[in-house]
């Protein structure tokens, strides 16, 4: 579904992704961790456009996306909920869902609503004022008001508490199982790898390790590097 | 004669059309950050379009309210270009600079417009026809006319208009999408230049309008005539809170307002006959006369004097939020 080949993505003279190669199939749940400052945030950017990188190939359903622009994308179901999560904080509720469904010329959030209560509740309530949870919930309800067939999700669970990280890797876990295609990027190595069927490693611009996600868990280096264990 | 509320009403006129103009110079900046100066340049081709096709029709028999309607219709769209033209041209390469970039750019393009209305209208000052019988209605001893009445309407309108569109359209929405935050709003699929270029077109539609009614009001227009509207509405904008919708129609309309009494009253309040000491002084104020300091042509210095208050004691403007210093 998405093929990525030899991505580089350079701001000045910094070298941030450093010829990354990268596949996610029709149907997965593929996730990609690594540190802080690794370029996992720039490697999604530079897969919906959002900012310029060079690449031997970049494709998405077949058709080669290195010409596209942003806005081009979501019209054809590929969908980022960026790091942060980039609500529109004057906006209602209501409005910033209105606006995820822009692309495909307006849709009912009826369904979001009902995956989301909390945002029913609010729906007149201007989204700067909600939570860190709520505005997670927000910007992957806003996300899916597009009907999205590939859901890019950086790093969802940034911020939250034990038990909001849990719910929203529970709600990434209900849509994957919709059928919808997901890359997931994590800071939290161990939640991610359960969920995912295949993962990547990056570290500093470059993956370091690729493979199942279950081979991952057990790999002595991810243990070390990325789930808390030490090398004994 | 009742000044208050003769000036009450004048100012309400004037002031009206200073929120429209203003609503341009707030979009803009409630977007991307760009004083567009040349907005006001935007108005007074505005004027100067629609005043060259109400002279040409004057003489043609056809009614008058007509004539006026096609002037309209016709400094509509050539405004909707140039507002386009100059965010296609000028601005949208600058996209990304330094604010200062494009800011030098606005008042370039502001001095390319007037220079294009003085080669194509010359320096002379056009008249508005005697076409319209304007009648005059006197309430508790002030005078309004049918001009100021239409004005007045046509303004409200034009605003409750904009309101719709900003804050119940889906393009409206976009448009503030983009204001708080453009690359999410890519991400949602929103053409950001699409809605960009809009946001010029919808002002200097606005604005279009604004100069007819401007230039009707005081029965003249000229090509120099962009910059001191063009001031003054920027200087509402600024009172309301530069990029707030609801702030830049306040701020117009405040701003006329204080206009208006201020030169209503200026006279008597510096005439300096009146006060005792001092008129012992002045040889002009024997046997009853006047010695007025600052008379009613003044003012144009309110506006400047608000403005530079608005600068020193609230920067934010009347409804604008505290924003820190953007880069
Ligand atoms: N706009 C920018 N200008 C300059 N350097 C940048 C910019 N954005 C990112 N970088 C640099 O690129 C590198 C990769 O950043 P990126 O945001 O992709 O990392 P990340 O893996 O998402 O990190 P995190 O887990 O902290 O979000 C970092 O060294 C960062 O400092
Ligand atoms: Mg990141």
């Amino acid at each position: 579904m998405l093929e990525v080949r030899q991505l580089q993505v350079r701001y000045g003279g910094i070298r941030a992704v450093k010829g990354v190669d990268l596949d996610v199939g029709e149907g997965e749940l593929v996730c990609l961790i690594g540190a802080n400052g690794a370029g996992k945030s720039s490697t999604l950017k530079a897969i919906c456009r959002l900012i310029a990188s060079d690449s031997s190939r970049l494709s998405y359903l077949g058709s080669d996306i290195r010409k596209s622009l942003v806005h081009e994308l979501p019209r054809r179901g590929l969908v980022m909920v960026p790091e942060g999560r980039g609500i529109f904080p004057q906006l209602t509720v209501h409005e910033n869902l209105a606006m995820g469904a822009y692309a495909r010329g307006g849709g009912d959030p009826a369904a979001q609503y009902e995956r989301f209560p909390r945002l029913k509740e609010r729906r007149h309530q201007v989204a700067g004022t909600l939570s860190g949870g709520e505005q997670q919930m927000l910007a992957i309800a806003r996300a899916l008001m597009s009907e999205p067939k590939l859901l890019l999700l950086d790093e969802p669970s940034m911020g939250l508490a034990p038990q909001m990280v849990a719910k929203i890797f529970e709600i990434v876990r209900e849509i994957a199982a919709q059928g919808v295609t997901i890359l997931l990027v994590e800071q939290n190595a161990l939640l991610a790898l359960e969920l995912a069927h295949r993962g990547y490693v990056m570290e500093s611009g470059e993956i370091s390790l690729a493979g199942e996600a279950k081979r991952l868990l057990e790999n002595p280096r991810v243990r070390e590097a990325y789930l808390g264990e030490g090398a004994g | 004669m009742d000044t208050f509320l003769q000036q009450l009403i004048n100012g309400l006129t004037a002031g009206s059309v200073y929120a429209v103009v203003a609503l341009g110079y707030t979009m803009v900046y409630g977007i991307i950050q760009l004083i567009n100066f040349a907005h006001g340049e935007v108005v007074m081709i505005g004027a100067m379009v629609a005043f060259t096709v109400i002279n040409a029709l004057a003489p043609s028999g056809l009614p008058p309210l007509a004539v006026v309607l096609i002037g309209t219709g016709c400094a509509v769209p050539v405004c909707m270009l140039v507002g386009y033209s100059m965010e296609r041209l000028a601005y949208r390469p600058l996209r990304g600079a330094p604010r200062l970039a494009p800011l030098i750019t606005a008042i370039g393009v502001s001095i390319i417009l007037q220079h294009l209305a003085l080669m194509i209208w010359s320096r002379n000052i056009m008249a508005f026809p005697q076409i319209i019988e304007s009648r005059t209605y006197f309430i508790a001893g002030a005078a309004i006319t049918t001009v100021q009445i239409a004005i007045l309407g046509i303004c409200v309108l034009l605003m409750g208009a904009l309101a719709l569109l900003v804050y119940r359209t889906p393009l409206g929405t976009a448009m503030r999408a983009t204001a708080q935050n453009p690359q999410v709003a890519g991400l949602m699929g929103i053409d950001v230049n699409r809605v960009i270029a809009a946001t010029f077109v919808i002002g200097a539609a606005l604005g279009a309008v604004a100069g007819v009614l401007f230039g009707t009001y005081y029965g003249i227009a000229q090509y120099t005539m962009g910059s001191v509207l063009g001031l003054k509405a920027f200087s509402a904008a600024v009172l309301g809170g530069i990029g707030n919708i609801p702030g830049a129609m306040l701020g117009g309309v405040l701003l006329g307002l204080v206009e208006a009494l201020g030169a209503g009253y200026i006279g008597d309040l510096t005439d300096l006959c009146q006060y005792g000491w001092l008129s012992g002084l002045i040889d002009a104020c024997a046997g009853g006369g006047h010695f007025i300091l600052f008379g009613s042509n003044y003012q144009d210095v309110f506006a400047f004097v608000v403005l530079i208050l608005v600068l020193v004691i609230r920067p934010s403007g009347l409804l604008g939020e505290r924003v820190g210093e953007r880069a």
